[in-house]
């Protein structure tokens, strides 16, 4: 991770990156020798490792809704949009670009809160349609989840469309990337709500797996599923309106994550959700670290580059299914 | 007098607009297996969903060693019953052991993990059902009658006081429904003081195992006593519009029913 920073269009020593977040640090007690600019310091305390956080944990956010989604709906294909979390947060970040909000208010982020509560409001329809007399069907949330996407999509689509002088702003918000956001101001507004979120994920692990027998067998086993359906669905949709919140529209790494650690040591969701949210942040630092590299100084959107992964994973898992039963 | 293992009080139950069972009572006495009988849609299934509290009974009550299942919270409720159905889909690439482990979770507390004590009881059930062998394998890769021991160990591993079988032997070779039903008599006698109540759809199995039968139509008991007094010609022709030929069990005399390929009742 570390070396990860000293990478992009200026090049920091490995050295000189630890001194400066040492000094940071627990240099505030224990100071070392500064033998770094004033110039490199801010590159990688302003700029590059607040970056790298947000990036780890959208990706470990994605990755761990990802898991979650995946095991609630007892459907490999699962990920976080599916139940219209990204198509929400387009509305609502869409919506904050092209309304005349007062300045200040997008000094304060306006654009990421906006997107925040159109993931929020957009799951929470999904979820109360899918409620039919009291009982939340899973396949009834997928078919609603997919419904309200669409819907949400269009409404996207329309809002661009009337303001298409707006249209940079708009793109390089649905293309996804850590550049439009910087310093640690974003970092303290999302990180609690995707916390919160990996908090839940951490202590849902047994009671996913009994939910992989089936809900009526779940319910025979004492399981509370309506509730842990509902837990499950917040801590899962708060993490992935946190991430996408910050970082646009990413797609694959929710899929592409649990996927690849569950090749790796099968089904258990005591050891699945942890390992999803870790790898999906290296991978999600990696990724980033690359989209800032390889066309250096022109930056990449990182969801290009993970959808380039993503794609054929995508079609390796369908591929695979064809011969062993999920 | 004894008061009864479990004991349904004019039981109506159903789904919106459909009702289902009429008015049904019915007792499982101490250390014994009921079973029910009856043709399809008959409401056997209703009844063992209603008992298991996946469906709430629309009027009527529902008592285990006195106390009301209906009020009972699924995890209270798990501790106490549970259901060996037909066949359920397993998640395959679980192993049969950590299938089994999964009946302590109504014993766990909510932030608990699984103990030494858990899987003690774990290789106890998987060496009672005869399947501890296969601990380690993916249920994936299991036959169905292997799979059916594993979801009968995962049973015990809840340690319930009442046992319901919901047509557990179905899908199964005549070889695993007699060890399927074996191993439930076994547990009955081997823990005094339980009860089962078991859905068939064979009656000579009904016949073999139980010592007290219910025979369902339409939603109602229409005969229940010793499998002599309830399986006779008339009353399966009534429950099952089914013209068959009832005769003693060559060794036990328990009644036994051979169909007739080609005839339709006459009424």
């Amino acid at each position: 991770m570390l070396i990860c920073v000293t990478f992009g269009a200026i090049a920091v020593p490995l050295d000189q990156t630890i001194r400066i977040i040492w000094n940071h640090t627990l240099g505030q007690i224990w100071p070392v020798p500064v033998n770094y600019s004033n110039g490199s310091d801010t590159i990688i305390w302003e700029i590059r490792l607040p970056r790298l956080i947000l990036a780890a944990g959208v990706g470990a956010g994605l990755a761990g809704s990802g898991a979650l989604y995946q095991g609630l709906f007892r459907n490999p294909l699962a990920d976080p949009y599916l139940v219209g979390v990204a198509q929400g947060a387009a509305v609502g970040a869409v919506s904050a670009i092209v309304l005349p909000f007062p300045a200040f208010l997008y000094a304060l982020g306006l654009v990421q809160w906006g997107a925040f509560a159109g993931a929020l409001v957009s799951v929470a329809i999904v979820y109360n349609l899918a409620r039919i007399g009291g009982e939340v069907k899973s396949t009834t949330l997928l078919l609603a989840g997919v419904a309200i996407g669409s819907v949400m999509a269009a409404l996207t689509s329309f809002l661009t469309y009337l303001n298409t002088n707006k249209l940079t702003a708009i793109y390089g918000w649905l293309l996804g990337g850590f550049n439009m956001t910087s310093g640690w101001d974003n970092l303290g507004r999302f990180l609690p709500y995707l916390g919160l979120g990996i908090g839940v994920a951490f202590f849902v692990g047994r009671r996913l797996n009994v939910l992989q027998m089936g809900e009526e067998q779940a319910v025979l086993l004492g399981l509370n599923v309506p509730f842990i359906k509902l837990v499950l669905v917040g801590a899962a949709t708060l993490m992935a309106a946190a991430a996408v919140s910050v970082s646009g529209i990413i797609g694959f790494v929710g899929l592409v994550v649990p996927h690849l650690i569950r090749l790796l040591t099968g089904q258990d969701y005591r050891l699945l959700l942890p390992l999803s949210l870790v790898w999906g942040a290296v991978f999600m630092v990696v990724s980033d670290s690359l989209a800032r590299t390889v066309m250096s100084p022109a930056e990449l959107p990182v969801s290009i580059l993970t959808a380039f992964c993503g794609g054929p994973f995508f079609l390796y898992i369908l591929r695979r299914r064809k011969k062993i039963d999920f | 007098m004894l008061s009864p293992f479990l004991e349904i009080k004019n039981l109506t139950a159903g789904y919106p607009g459909k009702t289902v069972l009429h008015n049904i009572n019915l007792e499982v006495q101490p250390g014994e297996l009921l079973g029910v009988l009856g043709a399809n849609g008959c409401g056997k299934s209703t009844l063992v969903k209603t008992v298991s509290g996946l469906l709430k009974p629309a009027s009527g009550e529902i008592r285990l060693e006195g106390r009301d299942l209906v009020k009972l919270k699924p995890e209270e409720r798990a501790r106490l019953m549970t259901v060996v159905s037909q066949n359920p889909s397993l998640p395959a690439a679980f192993t049969a052991a950590e299938i089994v482990l999964m009946g302590r979770t109504p014993h766990l507390g909510a932030f608990q993990q699984e103990g030494p004590e858990d899987w003690e009881i774990v290789r106890q059930a998987m060496e009672e059902t005869d399947c501890w062998q296969m601990a380690d394998r993916p249920v994936g890769e299991l036959s169905g009658g292997e799979r059916q021991r594993v979801l009968f160990a995962l049973a015990l591993v809840q340690q319930p006081r009442l046992l319901l079988l919901d047509e557990p032997t179905t899908y199964l070779d005549i070889n695993y429904q007699t060890e399927i039903m074996d191993i439930a008599a076994r547990w009955l006698t081997e823990n005094p003081g339980r009860g089962a109540l078991a859905v068939f759809h064979d009656l000579n199995l009904a016949a073999q195992y139980c010592k007290r039968i219910a025979l369902l139509a339409k939603g109602r008991i229409l005969a229940i006593g010793s499998p002599a007094k309830v399986i006779t010609e008339s009353n399966i022709r009534e429950a099952y519009g089914a013209a068959v030929i009832v005769t003693p069990h060559p060794l036990n005399n328990l009644p036994t029913t051979f169909i007739l390929p080609g005839k339709k009742p006459h009424n």
